[in-house]
């Protein structure tokens, strides 16, 4: 896994968009000729990288929103994986 | 997909096949050998109501196709309206047709990216299968997709023609500063098996040039993003048509013709269902048309027992029409196909042909003569003696 670094900000890559689709209950990111559905742990970390927020920052959000700890790695690991598949950008 | 392939929630994509008429005339072209009468194409009132039928059904990307979308006059606003709806919006173009002020138009109508076709990356060969000057014209058009920030996609459907300059069309697809190149291998159905002999490729042409395909996959991964998939005629097994049949894609024809896939409209024995005369709702969910070769119950022996059913959904119905004559035949691409010879021998067949036929070039002319014809698709390929 690639380390980040967490004072690092990422925001959606261009031409990608992030919504909620109603007939498949989900969040889902759409780009040209493609989507992909997001479960709700994924979906809760890409809908906070707005292009804002740092990493630490969203670590602690999440920490706070689900009133649990070490949710670092999780970020970590799902932003990486996001950035390999061309989702997110830092900024 | 979670989902059981008998239970189609909802489409995910709307292909809107806004017209047929284009100023190309590629051999490989996908649209039926008809194509179609102006005079009878939907008018944008019947493309709104489309639109917004299809996203209450569940569709979230709108493919606007054709032909060439860009001869409608409306196109900006079905772009305005498909974003308004929250689809995210693709313009697949030939590029004849886009200057810099529609192109700025299409942003403000809010189009999220443009595909562009090319033929090749030589101006020669791209105007030769295109049947017109276009080359000049297609760069234009790339580099004003990328200076007005649209993420492109170049898409060259690959052939004999042009396989061996793979490496050549991947260099343009750098220097235009793609950001996806689809690399699309012939299908043949429609236009494409009329030319079959023309187009088919050798073993060792495809090979080569998916070598060096993934040679820049690895090393221009950061740049671009490279999509080759090989034709299923040199696979031994059938591609996953449309991810099953009224699975995933709902598709509409210039005149309103609702269809799973855009070629079904060749396969016999059943109508296909017209948006003029009903909803999408009923449509994608109950009409005969998208229910007939959904889930498994339709599959014949070795489809139905076997383990790659839910990967391969048993393949094309059309190319397993086109081919074998029965829709509900195992696509013969498969190599447990019983009728899998009849791909063997074309691939032979063409790779042992000294001189090549001249394509059948993709224009009203060849249509009317075909339609005057009354041709059966299916014919084009029967009526040719495979060795
Ligand atoms: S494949 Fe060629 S002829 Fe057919 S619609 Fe596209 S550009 Fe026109
Ligand atoms: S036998 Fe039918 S289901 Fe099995 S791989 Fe071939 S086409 Fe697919």
């Amino acid at each position: 896994m690639t380390t980040l670094d967490v004072d690092s900000i990422y925001g959606l890559a261009p031409g990608h968009r992030l919504q909620f689709e109603e007939a498949q209950q989900a969040w889902v990111v759409l780009y040209p000729e493609g989507m992909v559905k997001l479960n709700e742990s994924a979906s809760d970390i890409l809908r906070r990288c707005d292009g804002k927020a740092t990493l630490s920052t969203i670590v602690t959000d999440l920490e706070q929103t689900y009133d649990q700890v070490e949710l670092r790695d999780d970020v970590i690991g799902l932003v990486s994986a996001a950035l390999d598949q061309g989702w997110l950008k830092k900024r | 997909m979670t989902e059981k392939a008998d239970t189609p929630l909802y489409p995910l994509w709307l292909l809107a096949e806004v017209t047929y008429s284009c100023p190309l005339q590629c051999p490989y072209c996908s649209n039926p050998l008809m194509l179609g009468e102006r005079s009878k194409e939907l008018q944008t009132e019947d493309w709104l109501r489309v639109l917004a039928e299809a996203r209450k059904l569940g569709a979230a990307q709108l493919g606007l196709s054709g032909g060439e979308p860009l001869m409608r006059k409306d196109l900006e606003i079905l772009v305005a309206e498909g974003r308004r709806l929250g689809y995210y919006t693709n313009l697949l173009t030939s590029g004849i047709g886009m200057d810099e002020s529609r192109i700025i138009a299409l942003k403000e109508a809010g189009l999220d990216h443009i595909q562009v076709s090319f033929q090749a990356d030589d101006s020669g060969l791209n105007d030769l299968l295109a049947g017109s000057d276009s080359f000049a014209q297609k760069q234009r058009v790339a580099r004003l997709v990328k200076s007005h920030d649209y993420p492109m996609v170049l898409n060259i459907v690959m052939h004999r023609h042009n396989l061996d300059r793979m490496r050549e069309i991947l260099d343009m697809a750098l220097e235009l500063d793609a950001d996806y190149v689809e690399l699309a291998n012939a299908q043949y159905y429609g236009w494409a098996l009329v030319n079959r002999d023309y187009l088919l490729p050798t073993r060792e042409q495809l090979q080569q040039a998916e070598a060096i395909a993934h040679e820049y996959q690895d090393r221009y991964k950061d740049r671009m993003k490279i999509y080759f998939v090989v034709p299923d005629y040199f696979e031994g097994r059938p591609k996953p048509c449309m991810n099953g049949w009224g699975r995933v894609f709902l598709s509409i024809a210039p005149d309103g013709t609702a269809l799973p896939c855009h070629a079904a409209a060749d396969l016999p024995g059943f109508e296909l269902p017209n948006v003029r005369d009903h909803d999408l709702d009923w449509i994608w969910k109950d009409s005969p048309g998208f229910n007939r070769f959904r889930g498994e119950s339709w599959m014949q022996e070795p489809c139905s027992g076997c383990d790659k059913r839910q990967e391969c959904f048993g393949g094309c119905r059309c190319q397993a029409y086109l081919l074998t004559g029965d829709a509900e035949a195992t696509d013969p691409a498969c190599s447990m196909s019983p009728r899998h010879r009849v791909i063997l021998d074309a691939v032979q067949h063409s790779a042992q042909l000294k001189v090549l036929p001249d394509p059948v070039m993709r224009n009203k002319r060849n249509a009317v003569r075909f339609r005057e014809e009354k041709r059966d698709p299916q014919q084009s390929c029967a009526d040719k003696p495979v060795v």
